[in-house]
């Protein structure tokens, strides 16, 4: 056997492939069930923050500042820890999976929170004016003028990020979640072969590259001709 | 005493933090008057006209605009703005809506007209500043005047019972002042009352009723244009207008 036939033997192996495809299938599933959770309740929490913040209420902007200060500094492995192993001690006990997703939301909260503020901070004081001028309320203003503005900038940081994060769940293996990589390191050893995490970082790539599309197509969307 | 006045603004004092920036103005228009407002940067022109509809607070003073008291925590200030309309010396249209959006915007969240009516009425906006044919461009896609234009069509729209000009054609090239001139002088045509804060002199002296000179937060005098221009009373407004004219 030659270098190269060993190397395909022992990467890309045929038939511990077959044997471990359903399982690697399986970890698909939970891995987007997670992501889709992550994203959705982490943006809707990052921009709910956001859009407190823009009212102005120092004691709030204080809390909203700090939460969002320590989720970002916090490493998502040491939540994620946490959250499963520590609050128990509390009360609930989260599962592994409930545990992954409550964890990587509050950091993607914490970072959206932030882009977003970056967003509508950046949009002109005229931009505000000019609406109030004309009898806009301030909620009014902000939905109608100021965030349209704002996504657009907000889109390519924030697309970034929710990649980063949402690439995170792979870190429920340490809580027994059953995701992609989860599936395939279990595999490993059971079949002796790293087949299996080949298959698993295929699957992260065909998951992730039509995230990376579509939000090249979202930011189109909200172009507008200068 | 009001019927006549339909802006009254009395001992108007801002201060920005330690600065002092209006010190005790007074300031009354009658309907369908043209008040010019002139003086140097940072004599609190813009701070004035801003504190008419309260886009500044005043620190103290009282200002009546058509009979409502634009300062009592009780008035609806979103909706005695839509009295008040105001053009800014950047446009401030919003970027991402075409022309008739921009028009349109206020007509329907705050004055509660259908997308069709707010459009019909948008687009006769449009027409009385000469840009019917602009309605779906874009403001990157007009120039700077026909964007002074379409602002002053967001103002229009919503009838306004007077019209704030803030350095309507400070950022334009001088080509395209006159556009905008020319809309505000058919709006003046039409009975609009209107205060302008500009360095137009030019138009000050054919269009205006009253030019107010400013200094130092103060207003120092004001009169006719002819009067203000000619023979003003004051030594620093000498020196202003001497300015002015040099150029």
């Amino acid at each position: 056997m030659g270098g190269w036939d060993r190397f395909v033997d022992t990467f890309f192996n045929a038939k511990v492939m077959e044997k471990y495809l359903p399982d690697i299938l399986s970890g698909v599933v939970v891995t987007i069930e997670l992501a889709l959770l992550i994203v959705v309740s982490g943006l809707a929490a990052g921009l709910a923050l956001a859009l407190l913040r823009s009212l102005g209420v120092r004691p709030l902007n204080w809390l909203i500042v700090f939460v969002v200060d320590l989720f970002r500094s916090l490493p998502p492995l040491v939540i994620i820890v946490l959250m499963y192993f520590g609050l128990p001690y509390a009360g609930p006990s989260p599962s592994g999976f409930v545990s992954t997703w409550l964890s990587l939301a509050l950091v993607l909260m914490a970072f959206s929170e932030e882009i977003f503020w970056a967003g509508i901070t950046s949009i002109p004081r005229g931009q505000w004016e000019a609406s109030r001028s004309t009898g806009l309320s301030y909620s009014q203003t902000l939905f109608n003028v100021i965030l349209p503005q704002a996504f657009r900038l907000t889109i390519p940081p924030l697309t970034n990020r929710t990649i980063a994060i949402t690439k995170g769940t792979a870190l429920g293996t340490v809580v027994a979640v059953t995701e992609i990589l989860g599936q395939a390191s279990s595999a490993v050893s059971n079949s002796y072969n790293p087949s299996p995490l080949m298959m698993g970082a295929a699957a992260y790539i065909v998951l992730f590259l039509p995230v990376v599309v579509a939000a090249r197509w979202i930011e189109a969307k909200f172009a507008w001709k200068r | 005493m009001s019927q006549k006045h339909i802006v009254e603004a009395r001992g108007i004092h801002k201060h920005f933090g330690p600065l002092h920036v209006l010190k005790g103005v007074d300031l009354e228009v009658k309907e369908r008057e043209l008040v010019f407002i002139i003086g140097p940067s940072g004599s609190g022109k813009s701070t004035l006209l801003r504190c008419l509809n309260r886009l500044e607070e005043p620190t103290s003073g009282s200002v009546m605009v058509d009979g409502i008291d634009m300062l009592s925590p009780k008035t609806d200030i979103n909706h005695a703005r839509q009295r008040i309309g105001m053009v800014f010396q950047s446009f401030n249209l919003y970027p991402h809506m075409t022309a008739l959006g921009n028009v349109t915007l206020a007509l329907r969240k705050v004055a509660g007209k259908s997308r069709a009516e707010a459009e019909a009425i948008a687009r006769q906006a449009l027409e009385r500043v000469g840009l019917a044919d602009r309605a779906d461009h874009t403001p990157g896609q007009l120039s700077g005047g026909q964007q002074q234009r379409v602002a002053i069509a967001r103002s229009i729209a919503l009838e306004p019972r007077v019209m704030l000009f803030d350095e309507p054609t400070s950022a334009l090239d001088p080509e395209l002042v006159g556009s905008v001139l020319e809309v505000m002088r058919s709006l003046r045509e039409s009975g609009m009352t209107m205060i302008v804060v500009s360095h137009e002199m030019g138009f000050a002296r054919n269009a205006a009723d009253r030019v107010v000179f400013m200094d130092n937060g103060l207003i120092v005098e004001q009169g006719p244009p002819a009067a203000i221009f000619e023979t003003p009373a004051h030594e620093r407004t000498r020196a202003f207008i001497g300015q002015i004219q040099r150029h």
